[in-house]
């Protein structure tokens, strides 16, 4: 069940590279295997964080401080594009990050976000430069503040910016809901489609009897 | 009211519930899993005290852990563990696995439509961004996280917002040593990697429609590398030829009563659509990628963007990024690249037909010199048939590998990796930095183009080949 998130301060880390898939967020291998939670926050982004021989890329900003604590990132372009692996917003989350700031996001990412408690924000592209620009004025220590309630973001320079999200959304985040619960509460209005949809559309239900072989 | 679109028709039909004006609870019809994500998926319902809601629903099948080598040998040792726990939690749940070495084990996307348990006006997911590809027979399927996977497990339902429609028509006759995957990666050059974000995507236009299927269920495939999370084609008799007779379509009086159906699914004449692209396909010449995201793609006779040449700051230092990553001067020509590696395979390019069209090219010449290849086959099934045509023969006499089904070396899960720094011309989907190994280079290409390639032990222009 996802943490609630209503409001933040924090320091905010900009990467603002256009298309970070979530390939760069976490590479595949760090996710083989059904007891990786817990293990990934050290690989977010690991190609760009560490060197090739293993020690850490000091011109990466989340080996910077302060921006090493950074639990807000302000993002490039279509930032979590590409594969649908959850374990990428896992592995920003184990590293601390609990919102996301940008113009667009990959679609099933964006998703993913939500299903974990990260709040992600889409703002105009001119308002996330600006963004970056005044955190990058203070060297990061100047932090900036979400208001999920209020839908607001808090520049270190004071701007306000307001930034939309969907209210199911929005209230999902506020309060941690768990959509597997919800969904089952309405386990008898899945049970009323299903029935009507065999008698609708049988071929979609009646799998258990394929022609006798596989092969095609 | 304007005519509904393929994907409105589709949608409508699988709403459980309205839970605000744009987001819906779906129906879903086919729940695909593969080794990665499947018994995690499946342990993490278990431990919520919770059973699958319709097992007769959900397939499972080992793909992306498993090594392509012959024998299986190589395969990690959390590879064996997830393919294990993919096999107990399935036979737990009552899931039907196709297993390693049996008809019907391949890459989810290929195993779908080859065993007719895609079908049009089906709703399907799978815990893989590549799930759109079933949309090439006129299925709405798309990826999803390991929490969606969870949420169908349980109530073979999700909630998803509608998203807004964009219809790409290609105009035209494809012209010779030009195909499927050069005309999506020809839209993707020309409306970004994000140009599909938000967007359903209906690929139509006259080049669609004289498409066999499996070049469909390419474009389609990569709709994900646009940003669209969906990507469909109208179901019409080349998508009923396909799938009569597979072994989970529906058979006899079944079949009419479904065909009925799907007749209906396309798009009508006066649909609406939030955005509309139109290629013309004659100008399309064979695509290869030059950067690091599908969008760096240029004809094989064009040359590699010169950042110089480049005013706006941003792009310019984007493609100075990629240019660095993949050891390539801006201004020069694409072809004639020297390259390491080939590879054909993946839920794009890993068909018969893909298997024809690279054979073809290879049947009587050898790959150059210092270049590995792999044709790694999509399934069982199409290793069979590809063995019974002897397309194996044709590879291994002009000295590429022939391997076992799976998902390779396009994400590099299994230690089959691209070495660090090496070049790769692969027909799979994602050139990304580090996808095929850490640091690995990746030129995204068309079957064809990488047998020529193979043969050139460079970039290669498949239409001076002769043939
Ligand atoms: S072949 Fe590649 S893209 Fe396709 S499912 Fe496998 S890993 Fe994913």
């Amino acid at each position: 069940m996802p943490k609630p998130f209503d409001k933040l301060t924090a320091t905010a880390a900009p990467i603002m590279r256009s298309n970070i898939d979530t390939d760069v967020i976490i590479r595949i291998e760090r996710l083989v295997g059904n007891g990786i939670r817990g293990t990934l926050g050290k690989w977010a982004f690991g190609s760009l964080r560490y060197l090739p021989d293993g020690s850490e890329n000091p011109d990466f900003i989340l080996n910077r401080e302060p921006y090493r604590d950074a639990e807000i990132l302000v993002t490039g372009p279509n930032f979590g594009c590409g594969s649908s692996r959850e374990g990428a917003v896992w592995s920003l989350q184990e590293r601390g990050i609990r919102a996301i700031i940008g113009s667009g996001f990959g679609d099933i990412f964006f998703a993913n976000c939500f299903q974990n408690g990260i709040l992600p924000i889409i703002i105009d592209k001119a308002m996330v430069d600006q963004l970056a620009a005044d955190i990058e004025a203070t060297q990061g220590a100047g932090k900036v503040s979400i208001d999920l309630e209020a839908q607001t973001i808090v520049s270190p320079s004071g701007a306000r910016h307001s930034f939309e999200i969907d209210p199911r959304r929005r209230e999902g985040l506020l309060k941690g809901l768990d959509e597997v619960a919800l969904t089952l509460q309405r386990d008898d209005e899945i049970h009323a489609f299903q029935t009507a949809d065999r008698t609708a559309r049988p071929w979609i239900h009646s799998t258990r009897t394929p022609a006798s072989r596989t092969s095609a | 009211m304007p005519g509904r679109s393929l994907l409105e028709k589709i949608w409508d039909q699988h709403v459980i519930a309205r839970l605000s004006e744009d987001t819906d609870l779906l129906h879903i019809d086919r729940h695909l899993l593969h080794d990665l994500g499947g018994s995690r998926g499946l342990l993490d319902l278990k431990s919520r005290g919770l059973k699958v809601h319709n097992p007769e629903l959900t397939f499972a099948t080992p793909d992306h852990a498993l090594s392509t080598a012959p024998g299986r040998a190589g395969t990690s040792k959390i590879g064996m563990e997830l393919l294990a726990a993919l096999r107990v939690e399935t036979a737990a749940s009552g899931i039907t696995l196709f297993d390693v070495d049996q008809p019907g084990q391949g890459i989810v996307h290929v195993i779908g439509p080859e065993l007719g348990l895609s079908l049009p006006g089906a709703t399907i997911v799978c815990g893989d961004s590549h799930t759109c590809t079933h949309g090439g027979l006129g299925a709405l399927a798309f990826g999803i996280g390991s929490s969606e996977l969870t949420h169908v497990l349980a109530t073979q339902a999700l909630i998803q917002k509608r998203p807004k429609t964009l219809r790409a028509r290609f105009e035209g006759r494809l012209p010779l040593g030009v195909t499927a995957k050069d005309m999506i990666l020809a839209l993707i050059g020309h409306i970004g990697a994000a140009g599909g974000t938000g967007y359903a995507v209906e690929y139509a236009g006259s080049a669609i429609r004289a498409l066999p299927i499996e070049g469909r269920l390419t474009i389609c495939n990569l709709s994900i590398e646009l940003g669209a999370k969906m990507g469909m084609v109208a179901p019409d008799e080349t998508t009923f030829e396909f799938l009569r007779g597979r072994p989970y379509a529906p058979q006899g009086e079944m079949w009419d009563l479904a065909v009925k159906a799907w007749r209906e699914l396309p798009s009508d004449p006066d649909a609406v659509f939030d955005r509309e692209v139109v290629i013309d396909v004659e100008k399309i010449i064979p695509q290869v990628t030059w950067g690091i995201s599908p969008e760096h793609v240029v004809g094989v006779d064009g040359v590699i963007p010169d950042p110089k040449a480049v005013d706006d700051p941003a792009r310019r230092a984007a493609i100075e990024t990629a240019l660095e990553y993949m050891g390539l001067q801006g201004g020069a020509p694409i072809a004639g690249t020297p390259i390491d590696w080939v590879f054909i395979g993946s839920c794009t390019n890993s068909r018969l037909s893909d298997l024809r069209a690279a054979a073809e090219v290879a049947r009587g010449r050898k790959v150059a010199a210092g270049v590995r290849a792999w044709v790694v086959p999509g399934s069982e099934n199409v290793k069979r048939e590809a063995v019974a045509e002897g397309l194996d023969k044709i590879f291994i006499e002009a000295g590429f590998e022939w391997r076992e089904p799976g998902c390779s070396m396009c994400l590099a899960a299994n230690g089959e990796v691209v070495g660090p720094g090496q070049r790769s011309v692969s027909t799979s989907n994602r050139n990304f930095v580090g996808r095929q190994g850490p640091r690995a280079r990746t030129h995204l290409a068309s079957p064809a183009s990488a047998a020529a390639s193979a043969i050139a032990g460079a970039i290669a222009d498949v239409r001076m080949m002769g043939r």
